[in-house]
């Protein structure tokens, strides 16, 4: 809370969330995000890193707690449109073209015909996938699906963009392609990015900073800066200090939890 | 633009090979009546039934029914008799795919799966059959003595009978939603009118069609068998009881009238599934 509060988008204080289960997911939260960062929630199954997510996008609501979005609540912020998300599965409707699954959230907010195409082929520039404008989603990969999504999140230019382990499902290669895109649209969008991954290196490759999550209650074991140099390129990669950090997480990623990791619950990720 | 004949030629290749099983099925099936009615007749087995060419026809004389003019003329006006009853009975079904937002709030009594509804397919099928088998005849008196038109009354009954898979599962594609997909829809702000109708409504549709395909037969089924009490003799359920009558003299009328209304079972399906074809533009696994 050092920061003025304006320059923060995002402040979670104090949030708790148990489930009726009587699993706890998170523990007395607390966070703030500055407008621009790109946030990396990391941590092992079940430290509530997704229920995180959900409740900074008012999907689900805390038990305790409140979160904040650009001054707002999050149940505001969601009304007015602060939020693009983006799931571990594409999400498309394979009922729409590849264009018009773009234009869906445009649809919401009423824009013109005219207003829409214009944006949803910037959209597609954007991640590469012009020309594909008619296609339908099921023809194409996992990786240019998961692209759709990202242009689909984007189209709208939300001042948050909430991402749920986003390549998950993909394979190495097609990853660390659209980590550098992704990378690449953040720079030109210019929007605040919060980030869930299992994957250590791509955490550190991506983000401005690392929080590093434990379970069992789910709770922040720490914060790590990422002092890389931006832009990131291919070379980040061999950086020594890409080394470092990605040991400074590993290590308070094992601080965090003490051994109970194997067991940490099955019961967050439902969610 | 090579993949995309590449496709054409992959479904080309499909189709051939799926008319070629349709064409053996039926070649089979041939072989099977003509070889049983051979062996049973060389052998003069008696047991469950003598076979002679009145019980079992030769197959070729009951296509050559076809083209006798008692039949002829009339099947086509009867096809016509049925075809109308039939398509009376399921447009307002289809047409009503009863969407308010009460319903699609409920929770789900079946668990919402695409392959488990493709899968008892059949067993509805069967299960319908012989519940409108059983249900349709009072159907039909009842109207008839309040005065309704015995056309009138056996399209209310192929209605009646399509309704309930229709309606069924219509409610359940209507939460067969990907809970994500609604929690995109939520990100929107979308109201529960839109998430109905972007989402619910459109993902909804294939459910619409399996009821559809199960109701295109089922609606023929009921069609007919509704003619017999309303008494219309010049539909395919009075031909069929008809030709009973006189299945001693002329057998093959009775089993031509039996094919017709095989085939125009098998029609009414297909066109139902050729307009699933065109209206849902899905991924291919999504065809039964």
């Amino acid at each position: 809370m050092t920061e003025p509060a304006a320059a923060n988008v995002v402040e979670i204080e104090g949030v708790s969330k148990s489930f009726r289960t009587g699993v706890t997911a998170l523990q007395e939260v607390a966070l703030d995000i500055r407008a621009g960062e790109f946030i990396s929630l990391i941590g092992p199954s079940g430290c509530g890193k997704s229920t995180l997510l959900r409740i900074v996008g008012d999907l689900i609501q805390p038990t305790s707690g409140s979160v904040t979005v650009n001054g707002k609540t999050a149940h505001q912020a969601r009304l007015d449109h602060d939020y693009g998300i983006v799931f571990q599965d594409a999400v498309l409707y394979d009922w729409r073209t590849v264009a018009r699954n773009v234009s869906l959230p445009l649809e919401m907010l009423g824009w013109d015909r005219a207003r829409r195409r214009a944006r949803v082929a910037e959209m597609l520039e954007l991640v590469e996938l012009t020309g594909f404008e008619s296609s339908r989603p099921w023809q194409l990969s996992g990786g240019m699906q998961q692209r759709v999504s990202i242009a689909r999140a984007l189209s709208f230019d939300p001042p948050l963009l909430l991402m749920d382990e986003p390549f998950g499902a993909l394979d190495e290669m097609t990853r660390e392609r659209l980590n550098m895109e992704l990378l690449r649209i953040w720079d030109k969008a210019g929007s605040t990015v919060v980030f869930v991954t299992h994957s250590i290196p791509e955490a550190v490759f991506l983000s401005t900073r690392v929080v590093v999550m434990s379970a069992r209650p789910g709770r922040i074991a720490g914060v790590v800066d990422v002092d890389l140099e931006q832009p990131r390129t291919i070379d980040t990669r061999e950086d020594a200090r890409f080394f470092e950090l990605i040991t400074t997480v590993r290590e308070t990623l094992a601080a965090g939890h003490g051994g109970d990791a194997s067991r940490a619950g099955a019961a967050e990720e439902r969610f | 633009m090579t993949a995309k004949t590449a496709a054409l030629d992959d479904r080309t290749t499909s189709f051939l090979r799926r008319a070629a099983t349709v064409l053996l099925v039926i070649c089979a099936l041939w072989g099977l009546w003509e070889g049983y009615k051979w062996l049973w007749e060389t052998a003069g087995w008696t047991w469950p039934f003598a076979v002679n060419s009145t019980t079992m026809p030769h197959l070729h004389d009951v296509v050559a029914a076809f083209w006798q003019p008692t039949t002829t003329i009339g099947a086509i006006a009867r096809i016509g008799t049925v075809c109308e009853a039939t398509m009376y009975g399921m447009i307002p079904r289809s047409r009503k795919r009863d969407c308010d937002s009460t319903t699609a709030r409920r929770k789900p009594i079946v668990p919402p799966s695409r392959k488990p509804a493709r899968a008892s397919l059949p067993v509805n099928q069967a299960a319908f059959s012989s519940e409108r088998i059983r249900g349709g005849p009072p159907v039909v008196v009842g109207l008839g003595s309040k005065g309704v038109a015995g056309w009138k009354a056996v399209a209310i009954l192929a209605a009646y009978l399509t309704f309930f898979p229709v309606a069924i599962n219509t409610l359940r594609g209507l939460h067969s939603v990907d809970p994500r997909a609604v929690e995109l829809m939520h990100s929107y702000a979308a109201t529960r009118w839109r998430v109905l109708w972007r989402l619910r409504v459109p993902s909804s549709v294939p459910y619409i069609f399996t009821a559809l395909k199960i109701s295109a037969t089922a609606s023929v089924i009921g069609a007919i068998i509704g003619e017999t009490p309303a008494s219309i003799q010049s539909g395919l359920g009075g031909a069929i009881v008809n030709f009973n009558q006189y299945y001693a003299l002329e057998p093959t009328f009775l089993w031509a009238t039996n094919v017709v209304c095989a085939i125009l079972g098998i029609i009414f399906y297909l066109a139902v599934a050729g307009t699933e074809r065109l209206v849902l533009r899905r991924a291919p696994e999504h065809f039964a």
